[in-house]
This record gives structure tokens, sequence and C-alpha cells, in this order.
């Protein structure tokens, strides 16, 4: 089985309506969106929902304003200012509360509670394209890689149950925790970037990411008409450091008609664009099998 | 007056937005990237650097001699950073949060602070503004704490040089997007009218409204997508501070690396007057919340 994840360092270069181009295009896989802060992707697959879990990870102090006795040995041991004193007496903000448990071990009155999370949630559905795992955080709450290691861990199982050799899985942008959890033991990372400042810019930062945990990295410049001379130095760059570039692909609003219409490209009448991204997935697939 | 430029989706133009705003505002400002992960405030306002230092995580170092294997740091930490087996102590540097809750609680004082380099601050100017970014080691997984030591160096800058800050925030709607923008007097949320960005515009919005902060809106790449976005603002009462209209050749020079209020003399003028409407709605007190002078 093969696990492919696209990524992209910078936002907004077109990630999640090219990987709903391969969810649309692959055989036999399971899809699965890895960006468990701000997921698209389902606005394109329209899943239905078929299993509902429940994340639970981390934990929150709370202080039981019956049992504390004022004494604020807590405020100053939190290290993250999460402990807050007001006319009411002592209170943990949650939104700064990192779970550490320190106000919990040396409140002498053992008036700090501590309760487990629930984070969000996460879900098996199914899709014009097939199964697709995918999860929603609650919006302010905690980003988790380990929400993102149970989704592609699910994403494997279905894999191996159903038979199917593929996992496809839609990346988080940055470099962080979620990335790099999402490219713990994958065997091919596709970053899509664009021919601007930043485009390139993080395009370096994730490569060295990929680097650092060695795995597979190959490039999609989108956009590529944009500018033409950055596009030329990210190939250069991907060129001396042997990253192949798998498509250069024009500045095409057609992405957010489909966008609009809940469809990927490749559902749209074919265009020579849409070509292209048939071609590229071919290249993607072969790049899949070849990397150890 | 500290503003936040935050969205939900990633690449809707929080940057170009923050750039902008630095270059036509008119007072002392800092102008902070706080976008650890991928900074690119600086690709774009160029600045001079003039210091630059490492920034470090307080984590636990076992002296050997006085541990007793008692496993209670072990039984505390709650990031699986150290386990007791037998007479073996292992610390995992990369786990740690950096609470300090082990080397409160050793009965032996066996634990003392050691150091895991999250980043590098850096600082100069830019123009007539100041400039500071955070720039994440790359395979550095944690970038609230590193973020809040260039939060630390933002307020040192403010207290030697009183003035406004700019901060271009990371995109979602999770941890480190809400460590980013909790101590700002106004967030600015960037948005595009297409699905996705008004999907991620709502989870922003969810995630940003607790916090009971003067908020409203900057459409970029106005007319693409649906007029969905217009009535949600409305409905939530998100004022719309400036619309940037859907223009190729925004986005080229954008790609040029170019500051977006220089382009022509209506988008500096877009920004100028959205300088204005940012410091009425920090003027602008909600219910139970004073506004910084």
């Amino acid at each position: 089985m093969r696990e492919i994840v696209i990524i992209s360092g910078k936002g907004g270069t077109g990630k999640t309506s090219i990987t709903g181009v391969f969810a649309h295009l692959a055989k036999n896989k399971v899809i699965c969106d890895l960006d468990v802060d701000a997921p698209d992707l389902h606005l394109l697959l329209h899943p239905s929902k078929e299993r509902v879990e429940e994340f639970h990870s981390g934990y929150e102090a709370r202080i039981d304003k019956d049992s504390c006795t004022q004494c604020g040995v807590c405020a100053p041991m939190c290290r993250f200012g999460a402990i807050r004193e007001d006319e009411d007496g002592f209170s943990v903000d949650p939104l700064r509360c990192e779970g550490c448990k320190v106000c919990v071990a040396f409140c002498p009155a053992e008036a700090v509670r501590f309760t487990q999370k629930h984070c969000g949630q996460w879900y098996v559905s199914s899709t014009r394209f097939g199964p697709l795992v995918h999860a929603q955080l609650f919006p302010g709450g905690e980003n988790s890689g380990r929400l993102v290691m149970v989704l592609k861990q699910q994403a494997q199982e279905i894999a191996k149950a159903k038979g199917l050799d593929l996992v496809l899985c839609d990346g988080a942008p940055g470099i962080g925790c979620p990335v790099i959890s999402s490219l713990s033991g994958t065997h091919l990372a596709v970053a899509v970037t664009e021919p601007t400042p930043s485009g390139m810019h993080d395009l370096e930062r994730v490569a060295e990411l990929c680097n650092h945990f060695q795995i597979g990295f190959s490039v999609i410049i989108n956009k590529c008409d944009l500018n033409p001379d950055e596009a030329a130095r990210i190939e250069a760059y991907c060129l001396a450091h042997s990253y192949p570039v798998l498509a250069s692909l024009p500045h095409d609003p057609v992405f957010t008609r489909a966008m609009v219409k809940g469809l990927v490209v490749t559902e749209l009448p074919e265009t020579e664009l849409s070509r292209e991204l048939v071609r590229t997935w071919t290249r993607v697939e072969e790049m899949a099998r070849r990397v150890p | 007056m500290i503003v936040s430029v935050a969205s939900g989706k990633g690449g809707t133009g929080k940057t170009t937005v923050a750039a902008s705003l630095t270059t036509v505002w008119d007072g002392p400002l800092v102008a902070v990237d706080l976008d650890v992960e991928e900074p690119n405030l600086h690709l774009f306002l160029r600045p001079t650097v003039e210091g630059r230092e490492a920034a470090h995580l307080e984590i636990p170092v076992l002296d050997q001699s006085r541990c007793t294997y008692c496993g209670t740091c072990s039984d505390l930490c709650q990031f699986k950073a150290i386990s007791v087996m037998g007479k073996l102590v292992l610390i995992f540097p990369e786990m740690c949060h950096g609470c300090g809750g082990c080397l409160a609680i050793c009965p032996e004082k066996a634990l003392s602070p050691g150091q895991r380099e999250l980043g590098e601050i850096s600082w100069g100017r830019a123009g007539g503004a100041q400039f500071l970014m955070g720039r994440l080691r790359v395979g550095e997984a944690m970038s609230p704490p590193f973020m809040r030591l260039v939060k630390a160096k933002l307020d040192e800058m403010l207290a030697a040089s009183p003035g406004d800050a700019i901060l271009d925030a990371p995109p979602g709607v999770s941890c480190p997007a809400v460590n980013a923008v909790i101590d700002s007097d106004v967030i600015i949320l960037v948005t595009e009218p297409t699905p996705f960005g008004f999907h991620d515009f709502q989870l922003a919005w969810e995630a940003f409204a607790p916090l009971g902060k003067p908020m409203g809106t900057v459409v970029n790449r106005a007319g693409l997508g649906s007029k969905d976005l217009y009535g949600f603002c409305r409905d939530k009462g998100l004022p719309i501070l400036a619309e940037i209209p859907f223009d190729r050749a925004i986005a080229e020079a954008y790609a040029r690396g170019r500051v977006i209020a220089d382009v022509s003399p209506q988008l500096r003028e877009t920004f100028v007057s959205l300088r204005g409407v940012i410091r009425d709605l920090a003027g602008r007190s909600r219910p139970g919340e004073v506004a910084h002078a």
C-alpha cells in the first residue's frame, strides 16, 4: 500500500483543488483530509457520513471555587499565563491552558479539577470518489497531530479491509505539528507551490522538512504564468536539489468555478488544463510507485 | 493598539494586507510576523535586520547521581517527555512543552533547566516601521511557545518605543492562530468569497468571536465566488472594512514581491481608509471590554 500526501507550506496555492482532482482520477484508494484545522476537501466531495466519532485529547484544568482557599500558589507556577485573578478569585483561562497539570499537582487544597477535553469529531464517509476519512476540530481548540495520526490509521485500516492500495491525503499548510504528523510514514509528499516570493520561500521550508524526515518529495507549480521568472527560479531550485517537477499549471479561474459548483476540474467539460491534470496524476502515481 | 491580521484559510491575503497597512501607517509601528511556520512578511517589507537571537524552551536535564528513580516526574508529565523504567530515565526533549512541572516536583532536585531551540527571532527596520519576526526551526513541532517568546520581544520593543503593532498571524483557527491574536485590541479577518474561503471564514469567526475583541472583515479577490460571505457578515454584525478586487494585475504584482498599496493610487487609498476604519473599530469598545488607549 502507498500513501501520498499533498502539502503546500504556503496556504492558498491550490492544494485542495488539486487533491480533489487526484481523488477523482485515482483508482482503488481511500481519501483522507488531514487538514483537521480548516478542512475544505469535503466542499468538493460532499461526503455522507457513515461513522462519527468524538476526538478527545489532552486535559484542561478548572478551579473549583468552593474548594479554592485563594492561596495563590498556582498562578506564578503556570508558565502559560492561564491563571487569572479577579474579584471572583482565581480561574483558568481555557484558551491559554496547556493541560500540563502543574496547578493540579501543587494546589495545597486540591481545588483544581482536571478533565479530558473533547476537541472535535472525526468521520468515515462515502463519496462519489470512494471512502473519505476526515475530521473537524472545534474552532479555537488545540490543533492536534494526534488527530492526524488517528485519521491516517483509520484510512490505512479501511484500505486494508477493502483491499485498496492507495491512501491519498490532503495535508495542512505550514511545517508544524499537524504537518509533521501528516508526513510520518508517508511514501511521497507532493508540494503544490506558486511562483511568488512566499511560494518559493515556503517551498524551501517544506522541502527541508521532508528531507529531515527522509520522505520522497516532488513539486507541482500552480499558477505558473503569474510570474514566469519566479517559476523558472523554482524549476532551477528543484533541478538543483533533484526534486521532480511533476507539472506546471496555469493560473486558471476554472478552479474557482468548479469549486463554486462543488465539483473538481476534471468533472467539467474537457480542456487542455484538465488533460494536463490527468497527465500530472499519471506522473504522481509513477513517482509513488518508484520511491522506496 | 495591537492589530492582528488573521484568516481561517491560508493564502487569502493576510500578508498582503499586513504589508500594505504597514506602508501606509501614520505613526510609530512595529510590523510583526507571527506566522512562524512560514513567515513571509519580510519578503514584501524587505527589512534591514539589526539583530537576531535564538529562542529556547526550558526543558529538564537529569543529574543521574541525585535521581532515585521514584517516577514522580514522569507521573506528572502530561506530554510523555520523561519516562522512568527501572533504573533508566529517558527524557524526550522534543515532546516537552516547557511547563516546568518536573523541575518543581522532583523531591531530590535531580532535574535542572536545560534548553531546546525553538527558532530564531530577528528584528530591524522596514521603512518608517520597526520589524520583528519569528522563524520556527524546521523539524520543530510546537509553534505556540515560540510565538509567546516573539510576543515577549514585541512587548520589550513597545516598552522602549511606544506605538502600534500589526501582527501577521498564522492561518487556521486552532491553537497557534488563537495564541497569535489573543492579546490584540482588534482582529482583521482577511478572506476571499470562494466556497473554501467562506467555509474557513465561518470557522475563524467561531474561533475568534469568544475572545470578545472588535473584529472586522477585509474581502480579498472580491468578485470571485459568491455573495454568501456578505450575508454572513451582515448577520453576525461583522463590518466589511475593505474590499480588494479580483484582478490579475494585483496577483502578478504580488507574485513579483510588490506591496499592493504601492501598485496604484486607488489601492493606496483603500489601505489609507482601512487604517482609519481600524482605528475607529478599535476605539469602539464592546460590552464588558475596554479598548486600550
